[in-house]
């Protein structure tokens, strides 16, 4: 006799240890590969995992094996119109379908290996050269929990969740109900009885105690008639059962998601001639790690992209990344764009406004008085930050020095200079751990 | 430990076999009666018939599994199918991954290499490029055979009658699997397996033993034996002897390496041989545990852990026509009795032969679809066509099989099951009408050819030619290149020198020389590869210099032996 058993329920991903292995063996690699997918992804799109590429000839278990030449006799299925001595030229490069398939032994055809991460997995390699705390790090990667509220009751659920005054009120209801009509039947065989004791005490003394036959005489008869039936009746009310499984009520929680709020992220970047792509790749780093801690507080984000050289424009996330202009820079169109669209697309009482600015620092030395006015007098007051990256910059620029003036004394401008990726966090740890304040 | 059955080559989808929707029970069939009765004899009698007819539908309950199990048991044993006791388990989708990766062994030690398997599975299951396999069965007594909850109730039976009576009883049948491996003790093997590698782990390093686990994998598919047979061992008995056979071991590696100068007059020279091994060695994996000088005792144990799960695998490698075949048309033999008795209903039945040829398909060779012969065709074809020389048999079968013609197919089949692996049951069973109805022919490519050309067809004059060369190409010894060690330099820089026996001038593939370097890791200095032609001469292929800085020691019992070379 067989036995079977269920294992659905044991562990699953019983092979997690050996995707760790794996994964930490070509860590290089799929670090590489984790790279080139945020440098295509937008920036809303990173905070998932997904499929990775990375080259097959890495990871070859490789074992002795025949290769090609020599004399390879194979016997294949389906011959239509050969016979024996025929001779068939070979096929070139392998296309071209000139009628003889290879054989499939040779499996190691594919030079890429694709796999998918999961989001943790895939968030924990984009972090790693970021040199982010791991505090952060938990912060950004969890998944936004939601709290769970009592929301009235439920015909199922778990026993922990059994309310038990509501089954009782509903047992109690149900046995009633069910009772009723046989309630109603008792009390009018109670009447019944009465009226027949009374009936028996009135003709009792007159009547001889047995009658001549020896049966008892008929009056009695009904009175056991209608005790019987009132035994009936009392037992039918007994088996209404005491509780039954539709009486049974469950508390139940609702999921209640955290105050919903929206939250607008401009990403202004000069794309003059000398952002170059690794300059480029570098801000986008930054806006990618703000615009996650800005999802983790907020239930929407829009994002506006603007870029400027010597007139701003507002673009999409393809034209932001992906355009190249030339010529001189004017940093004050950028900010009087945004503070422009602010003011007319989105109101300060239904948004909160995040600027995330990222240049070489580089701008006319004439516009710079501008754009500490600008910044000062129109965004500051009005956004609930304003990060500034100033990227690869060998020393800081007239751009930075205008934005150091205007530090004093605010608490919302973060500035930050940036060499590697190990440097984009720093500048914005001051809203991480403003907001963790906040938090606690 | 596992045929992992992945169910035709172009793997249907398990979707696939769902087109035939339920129909209930006791409808279409033709009433059947009651009582013991023998399988596969019909007889009316409308009064027993819906209760002979089991509960049909696509729902499977774990009490329907056990009701088709003890039917399906009971035909399997009418037709006299000696099996291990089973142990069906239900599991997920993600389980079944899980359980490929690791070659279907429920437990493993842990490895990259398996973390890889599994997510490439995973990939190609997700974008739907390969159906899972319905089941896997593991080679063990018990006998576990894995059940995927997505399968609809006619699959499970399908599946329980393939693998638990199937592939069963040719585990427990086939000389191959007698031989080699030990059902009884294989699980305890592979626990005991994964305590140890887990063990040099935290001791160790991961790197380390990593290291050491790579180098054998590359060497595996030569670290088994052909010839000799391996005792049995149980898993206390193997854990006695551990620590005893590490201090044993270590000894003879150090007394063959001894330099020390001999006292005169206590052995001459001539005692030692003078070339070592006396003979050429194929198992690459059994020299290194036995003979390299610088392991330490738990990279033995470690080769040795590889070697022995290489050769657990060692007879599936070489019996997949014939325990496909054999599974094939076992469950389709015992399913097509339940339907002539009169238990499924058409639906169950149209639904099984739906997936059942989908696994039979077999494409021609210039068809896009071709992956090779598909094994579960050819076996079951061949298990079928035996079944028919002995019932129904032709005068050129009598002339081709006059040993068998005639005689009875259940006796056949079985001393064909016991008997013989892949090579030498195409040799023996393929008969010509088989090769015509494949339309099996053989192509010659000679790279001193300008063109390729037929070697012999499907006609009188080519069918022994089509078949003896059928046979060579499931032989191991075809498909992968003999290779042997053929000496190693006692006296001078400890070399091994690896022979590579050539046939039909076929070289062997660049990737060798990584493995030589994995092996040069194991062996610790240098190895040399060359290939011996087919005339005798000796061609240097490649050679990995082990210098002596080079060398990873780890553990004491190694710096002692390296004390006594004096280096």
């Amino acid at each position: 006799m067989s036995d079977i058993i269920d294992r659905r329920g044991n562990g699953r991903r019983k092979s997690a240890g050996n995707q760790q292995r794996f994964l930490k063996r070509y860590k290089a690699q799929v670090r590489e590969a984790v790279a080139r997918a945020v440098a295509q992804r937008k920036i809303a799109d990173t905070d998932r995992g997904g499929n990775v590429t990375i080259p097959a000839r890495d990871l070859g278990e490789p074992s002795f094996s025949l290769g090609p030449g020599g004399v390879r006799t194979r016997v294949l299925p389906g011959n239509k119109e050969f016979v024996t001595g025929d001779k068939l030229p070979r096929p070139q490069g392998g296309g071209g379908g000139s009628g003889s398939g290879k054989a499939g032994d040779s499996g190691e055809s594919e030079d890429a290996f694709t796999f998918a991460l999961s989001r943790e997995e895939f968030l924990e390699f984009f972090f790693e050269d970021m040199a982010l705390p791991d505090l952060v790090k938990t912060q950004l990667a969890q998944i936004p929990q939601v709290k769970l509220r009592r929301g009235g009751y439920r015909s199922d659920g778990t026993p922990s969740n059994l309310s038990i005054v509501r089954t009782m009120r509903e047992s109690l209801a149900r046995r009633i109900a069910l009772a009723a009509p046989y309630r109603a039947q008792l009390h009018e065989v109670d009447e019944a009885i009465a009226a027949e004791r009374r009936k028996l005490a009135a003709t009792t003394p007159v009547a001889p105690p047995v009658a001549e036959d020896g049966s008892p005489p008929t009056d009695t008869r009904r009175l056991d008639a209608l005790l019987a039936e009132r035994d009936r009746l009392l037992a039918r009310i007994a088996r209404v059962p005491f509780i039954d499984e539709f009486d049974l009520r469950y508390n139940n929680r609702v999921p209640q998601p955290r105050p919903i709020s929206q939250a607008v992220m401009f990403c202004v970047m000069d794309v003059s001639g000398s952002m170059d792509e690794n300059r480029k790749d570098l801000a986008k780093r930054f806006f990618i790690l703000l615009h996650l801690f800005l999802t983790r507080h907020y239930e929407r984000i829009e994002i506006v992209f603007v870029r400027h050289h010597t007139t701003a424009a507002v673009v999409d996330e393809d034209g932001f990344f992906h355009s190249r202009e030339s010529g001189g820079t004017l940093v004050s169109s950028a900010l009087e764009l945004t503070a422009q669209t602010i003011r007319e697309r989105f109101p300060l009482d239904q948004w909160n406004v995040y600027v995330a600015q990222a240049s070489d620092g580089d701008n006319w030395e004439s516009d710079c008085p501008k754009c500490h006015r600008l910044l000062v007098e129109e965004l500051l007051p009005r956004v609930q930050y304003f990060c500034y990256v100033e990227i690869d910059a060998a020393q800081p620029q007239s751009l930075w020095e205008q934005y150091e003036a205007a530090r004093a004394g605010v608490r919302n401008l973060a500035l930050g200079r940036i060499m590697t990726r190990a440097d984009v966090y720093p500048v914005l740890r001051e809203l991480f751990a403003r907001k963790q304040r906040l938090a606690a | 430990m596992s045929a992992e059955e992945r169910h035709g080559p172009a793997g249907p989808s398990p979707e696939a076999a769902r087109v035939v929707e339920p129909e209930p029970p006791g409808v279409a069939l033709p009433p059947t009666p009651p009582g013991p009765a023998a399988p596969g004899s019909r007889a009316p009698d409308a009064g027993h018939r819906a209760e002979r007819m089991l509960p049909g539908g696509s729902e499977w309950t774990f009490d329907l599994i056990a009701r088709y199990d003890r039917e399906i048991a009971r035909i399997a044993a009418h037709y006299g199918l000696d099996t291990y006791p089973n142990q069906i388990e239900v599991i997920t989708a993600e389980q079944m991954m899980d359980a490929y990766a690791s070659h279907g062994m429920p437990v493993g030690y842990t490895h990259w290499s398996y973390g890889k398997h599994y997510l490439a599975t995973e990939q190609t299951y997700k974008r739907g490029q390969m159906g899972l396999a319905y089941e896997i069965v593991i080679n063990s007594n018990p006998c576990i055979a894995y059940l995927m909850e997505e399968n609809t109730m006619p699959m499970q039976a399908l599946v329980i009658a393939h693998a638990c009576y199937g592939h069963n009883s040719f585990f427990k049948g086939n000389y191959l699997f007698r031989t080699w491996t030990h059902a009884d003790s294989i699980i305890d093997y592979l626990v005991f397996a994964k305590r140890f590698v887990a063990e040099c782990e935290q001791r160790y390093g991961e790197l380390e033993v990593e290291r050491v686990l790579d180098a054998c994998h590359a060497l595996a598919n030569h670290g088994v034996d052909r010839y000799k047979r391996p005792n049995k061992r149980s898993l206390a008995q193997e854990q006695a002897r551990l620590k005893e056979r590490e201090a044993y071991l270590q000894q003879q590696v150090n007394d063959l390496w001894r330099t020390l100068p001999r006292r005169p007059g206590e052995e001459t020279e001539e005692a030692r041989p003078r070339t070592f091994p006396a003979e050429p060695q194929e198992n690459l994996l059994y020299f290194v545990e036995k003979h390299a000088p610088l392991l330490a005792p738990w990279q033995r144990e470690l080769v040795r852990i590889v070697r022995k799960v290489a050769q657990y695998f060692y007879p599936q490698r070489q019996t997949q026509v014939m325990n496909e075949g054999w599974a094939t048309f076992w469950h389709y033999t015992i399913l097509q009795t339940l339907y002539d008795e009169g238990r499924v209903s058409d639906a169950f039945m149209l639904e099984v032969l739906t997936s059942h040829t989908n696994v039979l398909t077999q494409p021609g060779f210039d068809s896009q679809r071709y992956g090779g012969i598909n094994p579960y065709a050819l076996g079951f074809a061949m298990f079928r066509d035996i079944r028919r020389i002995c019932e129904t048999p032709t005068d050129e079968d009598r002339a081709w099989f006059p040993d068998i013609a005639g005689s009875d197919w259940r006796r056949t089949l079985d001393f064909a099951m016991r008997n013989f692996k892949d090579e030498s049951f195409i040799a023996q069973f393929l008969s010509p009408r088989l090769i015509r109805e494949f339309r099996l022919f053989c192509l010659v490519d000679d790279d001193a050819e300008t063109t390729r050309r037929i070697g012999a067809i499907h006609d009188e004059s080519g069918y022994r030619r089509v078949r003896e060369l059928l046979s060579r190409q499931y032989a191991l010894g075809e498909r992968e290149p003999d290779i042997q060690v053929v000496s190693v330099d006692l006296e001078g820089d400890r070399s091994l020198t690896l022979r590579h026996f050539r046939r039909d001038r076929r070289p062997l593939a660049p990737e060798c020389e990584t493995v030589v370097k994995h092996l040069a890791q194991l062996w610790g200095f240098t190895v040399k590869l060359e290939t011996q032609a087919e005339d005798g001469r000796i061609i240097p292929v490649h050679e990995c210099r082990m210098e002596p800085r080079q060398r990873r020691v780890a553990g004491s019992a190694v710096t002692s032996a390296l004390r006594g070379v004096g280096r």
